[in-house]
């Protein structure tokens, strides 16, 4: 006889209440940590990358400032969640972005000028899908969270080690589709991370008037998911928890959502006012918890890092930021005819038709 | 196969060849696992290739095709069911946003090959939220295929040729259609997805329609037929893209038109073909293009349908306003009764 709740899982254990970190902000390591410590190694690869994307970010605020960008939102704060996530993925792996996370897109190796495709007002995401593993910048709020479950389900079913990460803020976690998405992953037992970023703000709503939950790490357990609550201004600790989730994801463990305790120190985009919605003397409590300075505190004190380490890798964000400079033109490549090409496998008729009025209207038909 | 097949056994048929020709092949929703689907579509797939290949999923239809963005992505062509019209709604932001576009906003890099498949339409007696015409919602939507069939015969062809197609595309069954039947040998491959055929040939006035109102247009044409006119019924198959080729020049030769479906007129299916006729034809028609559609209110009540959706009467109705007599002189039309107000 079939019954209907044969495979009812066992309660996953509540996240805590509390964020759980590696490092302390003053960069000092917290005594029986949940997680093993990356190697030193892994920790100077993770503030390169937070460095270079730090000045990533500003280079790409001065080309919206500049009205070159059509807009950006800001990463500032949020460093350690963007990298630590990128660089617990293997190659293998699957990256969903949403239009925040330019920096996890920068450390997981895409051409930064590709990166700002989407931002610049274009209808392409850029960069290569396929090539590069990072599925296009999502702006519809969650919608690419159940793409990421059923691209994870069909790597699984093929044989196919490769995990998905899914990066989403916290007001994301109100959408339908991050419920659903979370709901397909656990029943699929699908090789997925939820990696929410909860950065206290969707533009001017703060996370009180979002959700009523203990933690939206919370929002995995009526799933039958492992939720886990961290500090998100700690490279260490979200590199070991996105390496672990992912880890467990791969052997068959089921997807695992993570709140990434953070900050967006910045206004949501560049034509955002916050001082209408929130005042400075939170911001000036976060700066004090800045994911650079920790991990770079932490390096020095334990002689990992040395200015000659510490220049090189500034070196390396300058020569990021002139790079974007230097390649980047705000204009999109393609033809005005070009909006036809892709929008079905053939051109149909219909818009053949169209493509030539429109060749004709710009006196190249 | 050969003998009478009905259309939901044709569909049957399709999956389960589609599912036996291409392992990326995979079909899911709500109840199509061992329970074949509430209409018996998917009926025995899961039996034969197992749970892999034909599932339940959970109940969120955002997420089905959410998932299925995510499978195409991957590679596999996965055959997602949408259990009735108005149940699609939830995964309106799915297939307008990502299903549509991803091929466009990957500048080609990123093909979805995926069926989403809707049983649509009313005439079969339901609940509310059972019988809605969705079509315009998916047809206005550039980068999605809409086709549907209205023969067993073109159930099987054109959904094969969906589940092949690179392009994603929005299936919809005529539900009312499910139990008709006709004498075909399967496998069959019939005209392409994308054209619209003639499905009566006649010279004095083309009826287009599409789906479930095929049947009524070739029951009018014939009805049309008894008393002298003659009737040409072009199925149009492919709502979007839309096959002008065909429906204009069956238009240029007879130089009038009716366009039928079952959906609200207004906003509706009938106004773009109406509209793309006047553009193509207009100096070889002999009177307005006409449109015969279901009501502008939200589909009634079971004992009220047959008063909604277009009848063979209603159509006649509208051959008859063809301004067959040429009596129209130029003069206005007299003004209309001053609106009774607080009647």
């Amino acid at each position: 006889m079939k019954r209907s709740d044969d495979a009812r899982g066992s309660a996953p254990p509540l996240p805590s209440a509390e964020p759980v970190g590696l490092v302390d902000p003053t960069g000092r390591r917290i005594a029986g940590g949940a997680y093993d410590t990356p190697e030193p190694g892994t920790l100077r690869s993770l503030l390169r990358g937070m460095l270079i994307g730090r000045r990533f970010d500003r280079q790409a605020g001065a080309l919206a400032r500049q009205g070159r960008l059509a807009v950006y939102p800001s990463s500032r704060g949020q460093e350690a969640c963007q990298v630590g996530g990128a660089l617990a993925l293997a190659e293998r792996d699957w990256l969903f972005p949403t239009y925040r996370d330019c920096v996890a897109l920068v450390a997981r190796g895409v051409d930064p000028v590709e990166v700002l495709t989407l931002l610049r007002g274009d209808w392409h995401s850029g960069y290569d899908p396929r090539g590069t593993r990072c599925a296009p910048q999502c702006t519809p709020l969650a919608t690419s969270a159940p793409h990421a479950v059923g691209l994870a389900w069909a790597a699984r079913r093929a044989g196919d080690d490769a995990a998905a990460l899914v990066m989403m803020g916290d007001g994301a976690t109100s959408e339908g589709d991050a419920h659903e998405a979370f709901n397909f992953a656990a029943v699929w037992k699908a090789p997925v991370v939820f990696l929410v970023q909860n950065n206290q703000w969707a533009i001017s709503v703060p996370l009180h008037k979002q959700s009523a939950a203990p933690t939206l790490a919370h929002k995995a357990v009526g799933y039958g998911m492992a939720g886990v609550h961290i500090d998100g201004n700690d490279a260490a600790a979200v590199h070991a928890a996105v390496s672990e989730a992912l880890a467990s994801a791969r052997a068959g463990g089921g997807p695992v959502l993570i709140e990434a305790r953070t900050y967006r120190m910045d206004p949501h985009t560049n034509s955002d006012d916050p001082s209408r919605y929130r005042d400075d003397t939170e911001r000036a409590h976060w700066e004090e918890r800045d994911p650079l300075i920790r991990l770079e505190a932490l390096l020095r004190s334990e002689g990992a890092l040395d200015d000659t380490a510490m220049a090189g890798f500034e070196k390396e964000a300058e020569s990021v930021a002139a790079a974007v400079r230097e390649r980047y033109s705000g204009e999109d490549e393609g033809a005005p005819e070009e909006m036809f090409a892709h929008v079905y496998h053939a051109v149909p008729e219909q818009l053949e038709r169209q493509r030539r009025e429109l060749l004709a209207e710009i006196g190249e038909g | 196969m050969a003998g009478t097949v009905s259309l939901g056994q044709a569909l049957n048929r399709a999956l389960r060849d589609a599912l036996a020709a291409d392992d990326a092949v995979v079909v899911y929703g709500e109840d199509v696992g061992p329970l074949g689907g509430v209409f018996r579509v998917t009926d025995g797939l899961t039996a034969e290739f197992g749970e892999e290949r034909c599932f339940d999923s959970p109940l969120a239809e955002a997420g089905i095709v959410g998932t299925a963005v995510g499978m195409a992505m991957y590679g596999l062509r996965p055959v997602v069911e949408m259990q009735f019209d108005a149940f699609a709604y939830p995964a309106f932001e799915q297939v307008v946003s990502h299903v549509a576009k991803m091929r466009n906003r990957t500048r080609g890099r990123l093909e979805l090959p995926l069926v989403i498949r809707i049983p649509y339409g009313g005439g079969i007696g339901a609940v509310e939220h059972h019988a809605d015409s969705s079509e315009a919602y998916w047809a206005h939507t550039p980068g999605l295929r809409v086709v549907t069939p209205a023969t067993p015969s073109d159930g099987y062809s054109m959904l094969r040729e969906a589940i092949d197609s690179p392009d994603p595309v929005v299936f919809l069954e005529p539900k009312r259609r499910y139990w008709s039947k006709e004498e075909a040998v399967l496998p069959v491959r019939t005209a392409p997805m994308d054209r619209a055929v003639v499905r009566r040939s006649g010279d004095d006035v083309t009826l287009l329609a599409y789906g479930p109102m095929v049947q009524t247009a070739l029951e009018a044409a014939a009805a049309a037929a008894e008393e002298g006119t003659s009737v040409e019924v072009v199925d149009l198959r492919s709502l979007s893209p839309f096959d002008d080729a065909t429906a204009a020049a069956s238009v240029r030769r007879t130089g009038r038109a009716v366009v039928v479906h079952e959906a609200s007129g207004f906003a509706g299916y009938g106004a773009e073909v109406a509209a793309r006729l006047t553009e193509q034809c207009f100096h070889f028609l002999e009177a307005p293009v006409l449109r015969v559609c279901g009501r502008d209110v939200p589909y009634p009540p079971p004992g009220l349908e047959e008063h909604h959706l277009p009848s063979v009467d209603r159509i006649l109705d509208a051959f008859d306003r063809l301004q067959w007599e040429r009596t129209w002189t130029g003069a206005p039309a007299p003004a209309p009764a001053p609106a009774e107000v607080g009647a």
